[in-house]
């Protein structure tokens, strides 16, 4: 690994002259987002880097980005990746970071030779290398975006699926969003704790804004409506849209042990009405 | 053998189970019921499952067996108090218990009963 630890060296010997040429080239280019990211923060970043990458090649870094010699530079890397995954870069932006760096290491080559220093030709190494902590930042990227979105699908799973008490002993479910099996799992079990809790007997799943109803969504609802029957309570099922209701009818669903109305107030009337309460305007 | 005590209440039997249902547990309740329901002509059996935590497809059969044998002995059967966990299992096992009245606990099992049974004697006069 002499070449890595050469070309370790011919950074060190530049690196505040290379630091600066780098730093003229990102100001320029047009993929710097200077909207997000400050010229001291950058150049703050640009300094880390170089020295966390001039000290893993000195110490003679193999070509294996995964190698202990390489966890400070990664370190670097993944903090960057991460803060601009966050700050609204996209993936192009990101990663230019590392291969702009390019630009200027190899007019540090040309002129080392141009001065007669012709010992070593690392071109081919130092590129290898930038490849490689590029694809590296875009990769961390990624795993950061994907890490925000799955906390943002389980706050969605979460917040989707509101038990509410309508009025005592009436418990509701406003379903907003696809059904697939994992939150129908979640709307169950919360619906069956709050009957419980609430000592409700009559629950209402509205599904307005539920926008397709299929075999499998029908399937998952009839089963809830039986695990709140097999403990006591009776299921409505309301906000049942014209369309949808074709849909049921088309896909020969049987929907005929399950009380269904057509809008949330049918279904309230009918809880309250199912409890003995009357509902009529106030005298006067 | 351990048994499950069946309680009378008036035209009513009261069936609480307390501890872990295992097989054979079902079927001799199953047979004490049927014997108890002929012997004090009861209307109506309310089975308080609250306490209840496992269920497999062999029990939630039996609770659906003991509802049947009880119909065709012209009781009613209700049963109070299933927990979610119970219910969730019972479905996706694929043994909804029809034909089986429910209630969310005791109380209203009873009105429930006694409901039903005014019923029936509405339907009887008429």
């Amino acid at each position: 690994m002499a070449e890595m630890a050469d070309l370790g060296s011919l950074i060190a010997g530049d690196e505040e002259a290379l630091l600066d040429d780098w730093m003229r080239e990102q100001l320029a280019a047009t993929t710097l987002r200077r909207d997000l990211i400050s010229e001291p923060d950058l150049r703050r970043q640009s300094a880390e880097f170089l020295r966390a990458l001039r000290e893993a090649l000195e110490r003679g870094a193999p070509d294996d980005l995964s190698d202990e010699a390489w966890s400070d530079t990664r370190g670097v890397l993944e903090e960057l990746s991460r803060e601009r995954a966050r700050l609204g870069f996209t993936p192009t932006q990101t990663a230019t970071f590392v291969f702009s760096l390019k630009q200027p290491l190899f007019a540090l080559f040309e002129r080392r030779r141009a001065a007669g220093d012709d010992a070593v030709d690392p071109l081919w190494q130092a590129t290898r290398v930038l490849d490689r902590l590029g694809l590296y930042t875009t990769e961390v990227f990624q795993r950061s975006r994907e890490e925000i979105i799955r906390r943002q699908q389980s706050e969605l799973l979460e917040l989707s699926t509101p038990v509410v008490q309508l009025w005592d002993g009436v418990v509701g479910v406003p379903l907003i969003g696809t059904l697939d099996s994992e939150r129908t799992q979640v709307v169950m079990e919360k619906l069956l704790e709050a009957i419980v809790d609430d000592e409700a007997s009559l629950a209402i799943i509205d599904i307005t804004g539920v926008p397709t109803v299929d075999t499998l969504v029908a399937q998952h609802l009839i089963k809830t409506v039986s695990a709140a029957r097999l403990m006591g309570a009776e299921c409505v099922i309301s906000g049942i849209r014209p369309q949808i209701a074709q849909t049921i009818v088309h896909l020969g669903i049987e929907l005929t042990d399950v009380t269904t109305k057509a809008t949330l107030a049918d279904a309230i009337r009918f809880a309250l009405r199912r409890l003995g309460h009357v509902v009529r305007p106030a005298e006067g | 053998m351990q048994r499950i005590p069946i309680l009378r209440m008036g035209r009513f039997l009261l069936v609480t189970i307390q501890v872990d249902m295992h097989d054979r547990l079902a079927l001799a309740l199953q047979d004490d019921l049927a014997q108890a329901i002929v012997r004090h002509r009861a209307r109506g059996v309310l089975i308080d499952i609250s306490a209840l935590e496992i269920v497999d497809s062999f029990i939630g059969r039996v609770i659906g067996d003991i509802a049947g044998i009880s119909r065709v002995l012209d009781a009613r059967t209700v049963v109070v108090g299933m927990r979610p966990a119970v219910a969730i299992t019972l479905v996706e096992l694929g043994v909804p218990l029809p034909g089986v009245t429910t209630a969310l606990d005791t109380e209203r099992g009873m009105r429930a009963l006694e409901r039903a049974l005014a019923e029936d004697a509405g339907a009887d006069l008429a």
